[in-house]
């Protein structure tokens, strides 16, 4: 999120979109209904389903699953259409006046550069008009949380502006130009919402364009999961830009993850693409630590703009390499840069899995995670476990994937793999934080030992570590020094403690030893060690600030500062320089962000060099090369267009009524998996989506019985109007086929879903499907699978990778 | 009059209040405040962080048997936990899941030594730590060597495409950190977590 839970009660008006929070994150929707209670706030929510989050919102919108760009697009039509848009924000805050460059061009839903058999993008033409490199260097003192390091801007281009914005090339008409496509009947005909309740939403949402209402979209994975996920997200993005809600207490674009530490674990980079801190993971031809940050670093597209970012990657990347290779990383040697992998493809979840079922992958772990529930396209997932020689469960408790080589319908005999389960503590049996949804790094303390046989998670790992380094320094193999000179000054080198490895990752002096303050003073000489820069001030010389339990809040906004930890910074709200004005006022005097007193910024963390005064025009955006927010993404930030565009699911029961391009041209086909898609609804007519019960979590709470007495059992959620169709009774049972597999379960038969009208008249029905049950735990155990994801498709978004596990078709039938 | 547990089950069972009070001819409300706060009264009170959803909520966990409740006939018992009153996200409140977390933590399906599982067999087989360490540790060490690509042509890459890891998250930051920092050591390209999926 930008923005955090408490901060939803200065919001005026909510869209929750792909998501329920009122089953799936109670504790935190409670300050939806603060907002709602103490200001009046409306609430809408946009979902396949009428939910308990339904129940309690002003209006319900139902959408077909994998239309949500079109919503977006509509939404952004609307809001400039109807001159509703932030002005002066979008001017002062937004790139909305940077113009593009003419060899950008959009025709009939392809973006300049797409090579139609890679399916991939050249993006070069997703550019800004330049003007000549600018030599002189633009300097300033920097920003966060202080005071300091020199930061100079090297040799740039600047992209050339119209702050009227009406220059025909404008970020701005170009949106304009880009969205009028999506008109309120056009978007009614995709998505299924009537036209009159999409209108009513615009409406009530447009209206927090205005300096003084500020309004909140909130998501989860009801977005993400889709081959667009990437792309609705940022139509929220560009959206809030456009209406100011960026930046403001209250406003944001506020993804609500779904596990205690998605957030975290992201953060520091269990992610094939990233290193620590969100920096970009070196890929091949990049031989010189400097033509990695050459290449990956951010450069100021305008003379206003810090360029925070791009500024520091050099000292963050030597930084992390001095943690991580200690002594073994000198100048001389380019502080060991050569020893980091360089993964020449994309190389995430279904990569993994991909490799695997070629044979190709020898070895898989899943810690805490279960591949054959996750799927997608379980069948396919159980086949790439097969193929694995080895395979390690590191969990506390039985998986499917634990049990896949036993499962109903397998044969032991068949698999070959060698199977590995490695029990581990669990979360109340161990320190560390976990970082919710907000950023908050909390810090938690171990409540009760291991029993005997288990261990930390960290303590296998370590003994893994130790061994394999043993056998290189006795056999040597492929590139041992990384493996040989990796830093392991831990009090128990036997177990690491977590307070230990909290302050590695903080970051240390190495002159004075001493933990550090701010990432301000990261070095790239080697003098620094820092593990994650955002998180440098979390663990300092004046202790653990994430075990922090002050409960006081003078603004009355809701920061909390002095509880627990946020990164970066300690700061709660990102990009806050934006809930102010030129002259550093807020923009509503009551709900101030960051105010200007004169010398220095005041409020919340600021997130902008704390003491430039307004007059000196720093761009408010410090992250980007731009200063700016970005309405328009240039160049290589998405893979699959620079500003979204609608494309209909893989399976889709129409054709898309926005451009003569079905599907996203840049989603990720694995090899056979485009064999398995339907290629229209004659077969598998209806729309099936994916869900989670307030009852359950993933797969863990199968185990746990008071959850599973109180929803014990797979069921499908189908309309009336199908049910009658098909006669299939509300109790009965009921078949869902897709191309890949079936399951079979209890009917609940619902006005929840309704048919919607889609096209020219055409009825879709919708099915809603609830992912937990499986064979190793819960009422499930021991029986056939009814895993929702045995139906889902392989394929994945052209940006993220991330499978669409939403609006994908199915059959069904009375079982 | 002595007074068995069983005896005292029947007498709450007749009726509370007023009944307890006519049938052992005294007052039992203090009794029943009392035999509540037994519950908790030496447990101490340990801060933990919610292990399901990413609101974050703050919760107290009571344990029997740690630090100064420590005796010796006693070993630490988990007996409670609870929503944090303190916390300024969940304010003490809990959801079902965060409620019922007691079952999670205590929870008899939970494996309780290693266990391995030989190519083509139907059955798991207990293995020591030690052996199930070394075993693994030569396997990864074989599957890096075998599938290490040191270059694309002529740049230098590094790579281990020998295995991959897929993390949940409801291990820590701190957890995370140190996976990733001993996986890119090992040159491991497949990383992944809970986040896309």
């Amino acid at each position: 999120m930008t923005n955090h839970w408490v901060d939803w009660k200065n919001s005026d008006a909510f869209i929750v979109i792909g998501a329920n929070p009122a089953e799936n994150h109670p504790c935190g929707w409670k300050w939806a209904h603060v907002a709602r209670d103490t200001r009046g706030a409306k609430i809408i929510h946009v979902d396949p389903r009428f939910t308990r989050t339904s129940a309690v919102a002003d209006i319900w919108a139902p959408i077909r699953a994998g239309t949500d760009v079109a919503f977006f697009g509509g939404l952004i039509n609307y809001v400039l259409e109807n001159n509703l848009y932030h002005e002066d924000y979008v001017k002062l805050h937004t790139n909305a006046s940077f113009l593009l460059s003419p060899d950008f061009e959009f025709n009939d839903g392809l973006f300049s550069g797409y090579d139609e058999k890679t399916r991939v993008y050249d993006s070069t033409s997703w550019a800004y008009q330049t003007t000549e490199p600018d030599k002189s260097q633009t300097s300033g003192t920097s920003g966060g949380a202080g005071q300091g390091a020199q930061v100079t801007t090297e040799e740039s281009t600047t992209a050339k502006r119209d702050l009227s914005l009406q220059h025909p090339r404008s970020v701005f008409q170009y949106l304009k130009k880009h969205y009028a496509r999506y008109t309120p009947k056009v978007v009614s005909q995709v998505t299924g919402i009537p036209e009159e309740k999409f209108l009513e939403i615009a409406k009530i949402f447009g209206a927090t364009g205005v300096p003084d209402k500020v309004g909140n979209v909130v998501y989860a994975v009801g977005l993400t999961h889709h081959t667009t996920g990437g792309q609705m997200i940022r139509g929220i993005a560009i959206l809030q830009l456009l209406l100011g809600n960026v930046g403001m207490p209250g406003g944001g674009v506020n993804a609500e993850r779904g596990h205690a530490n998605i957030q975290g674990n992201t953060d520091n980079a269990q992610s094939w693409e990233i290193l620590p801190g969100y920096m970009r993971a070196p890929t091949p031809g990049l031989e010189k630590l400097d033509d990695y940050v050459e290449e990956n670093a951010s450069k100021p597209a305008s003379p206003d703009s810090l360029n925070f970012f791009g500024s520091m990657y050099k000292q963050f990347t030597v930084s992390l390499l001095k943690t991580w290779f200690g002594e073994a990383a000198t100048e001389k040697n380019d502080y060991a840069y050569s020893w980091l992998p360089k993964p020449d493809k994309n190389w995430s979840w279904m990569t993994i899995h991909d490799e695997a079922r070629a044979g190709r992958l020898e070895g898989l772990f899943n810690a805490g995670m279960s591949s054959v529930n996750i799927g997608p396209d379980s069948n396919r997932i159980i086949e790439s476990l097969s193929n694995l020689k080895w395979f390690v469960i590191m969990d506390p408790l039985p998986t499917s994937s634990s049990e896949f080589w036993h499962a109903p319908g397998v044969d032991p005999d068949d698999v070959q793999t060698e199977v590995f389960f490695l029990p581990t503590t669990h979360w109340i049996e161990k320190s560390g934080s976990f970082v919710n949804s907000g950023r908050w790094a909390q810090w938690k303390h171990p409540a009760l030992p291991a029993t005997e046989g288990i261990r930390d998670d960290t303590y296998i790992l370590a003994q893994l570590f130790l061994r394999i380094k043993a056998l290189y320094e006795k056999e040597g193999g492929a590139l041992p020094d990384p493996i040989l000179n990796l830093t392991w000054e831990y009090s128990s080198a036997d177990n690491p403690p977590l307070e230990e490895v909290a302050q590695e990752i903080n970051g240390r002096d190495l002159k004075s030893g001493l933990l550090l303050e701010s990432f301000l003073d990261a070095k790239d000489d080697g003098t620094t060690a820092i593990g994650n820069w955002l998180y440098t001030g979390s663990w300092t010389e004046a202790g653990n600030q994430m075990d922090r339990r002050g409960t006081d809040d003078p603004t009355g906004l809701g920061y909390f500062h002095n509880w627990a930890w946020s990164w970066p910074a300690n700061r709660r709200v990102l990009y806050n320089r934006a809930s102010a004005d030129a002259e550093g006022n807020p923009w509503d005097p009551e709900r101030p962000g960051i105010t200007w007193n004169g010398s220095l910024w005041v409020g919340d963390v600021p997130d902008y060099v704390p003491d430039s005064a307004p007059s000196e025009g720093l761009g408010s955006f410090i992250m980007t090369g731009e200063g700016v927010g970005r309405l328009f993404a240039p160049s290589s930030l998405m893979l699959d267009g620079p500003v979204p565009e609608h494309y209909e699911p893989t399976e889709s029961p129409i054709d898309n009524l926005l451009s003569g391009t079905r599907r996203d041209p840049a989603a990720i086909i694995y090899e056979g998996a485009a064999a398995s898609f339907a290629e229209d609804d004659s077969e598998f007519p209806y729309v099936a989506t994916t869900y989670r019960v307030t009852e359950h979590e993933h797969y863990v709470t199968q185990h746990v019985p008071y959850l599973v007495e109180a929803m014990p059992d797979f069921f499908v959620e189908l309309p009336v109007e199908l049910a009658r169709k098909k006669g299939i009774d509300n109790g009965g049972r009921v078949r869902v086929r897709s191309k890949r597999g079936e399951v079979i379960g209890t009917a609940m038969v619902t006005k929840r879903m309704r048919p919607l009208k889609v096209g020219q008249g055409k009825i879709v029905y919708q099915v809603g499907i609830p992912v937990h049950w499986h064979y190793a735990g819960g009422t499930g155990k021991g029986k056939a699978a009814q895993m929702a994801n045995l139906l889902s498709p392989y394929i994945g978004d052209g940006t993220t990778a991330t499978p669409e596990f939403k609006g994908f078709l199915v059959d069904v039938s009375k079982a | 009059m002595e007074l068995t547990r069983r005896d005292f089950l029947k007498a709450s069972a007749a009726g509370a209040g007023a009944a307890a009070l006519s049938t052992f001819g005294f007052d039992m409300k203090p009794a029943y405040a009392q035999a509540q706060q037994l519950k908790i009264s030496r447990a101490s009170e340990i801060r933990s962080v919610c292990p399901y959803c990413a609101v974050g909520c703050s919760m107290i966990a009571y344990v029997t048997g740690l630090g100064e409740t420590q005796s010796f006939n006693t070993t630490p018992h988990l007996v409670h936990i609870e929503g944090d009153p303190d916390s300024p996200i969940n304010g003490g409140s809990l959801c079902p899941k965060g409620a019922s977390t007691m079952q999670l933590a205590v929870n008899s399906s939970r494996v309780p030594y290693p266990k391995y599982r030989a190519p083509g067999s139907a059955e798991w087989e207990e293995i020591s730590w030690e052996d199930a360490l070394d075993r693994l540790a030569r396997l990864m060490k074989d599957s890096r060597d075998n599938r290490f690509v040191p270059k694309d042509g002529k740049d230098t890459v590094n790579r281990n495409e020998g295995f991959a890891w897929t993390g949940g998250a409801t291990i820590s930051s701190e957890e995370g950190y140190f996976t990733t920092k001993l996986f890119r050591a090992l040159g491991t390209v497949g990383i992944e977590q809970q986040a896309r999926v």
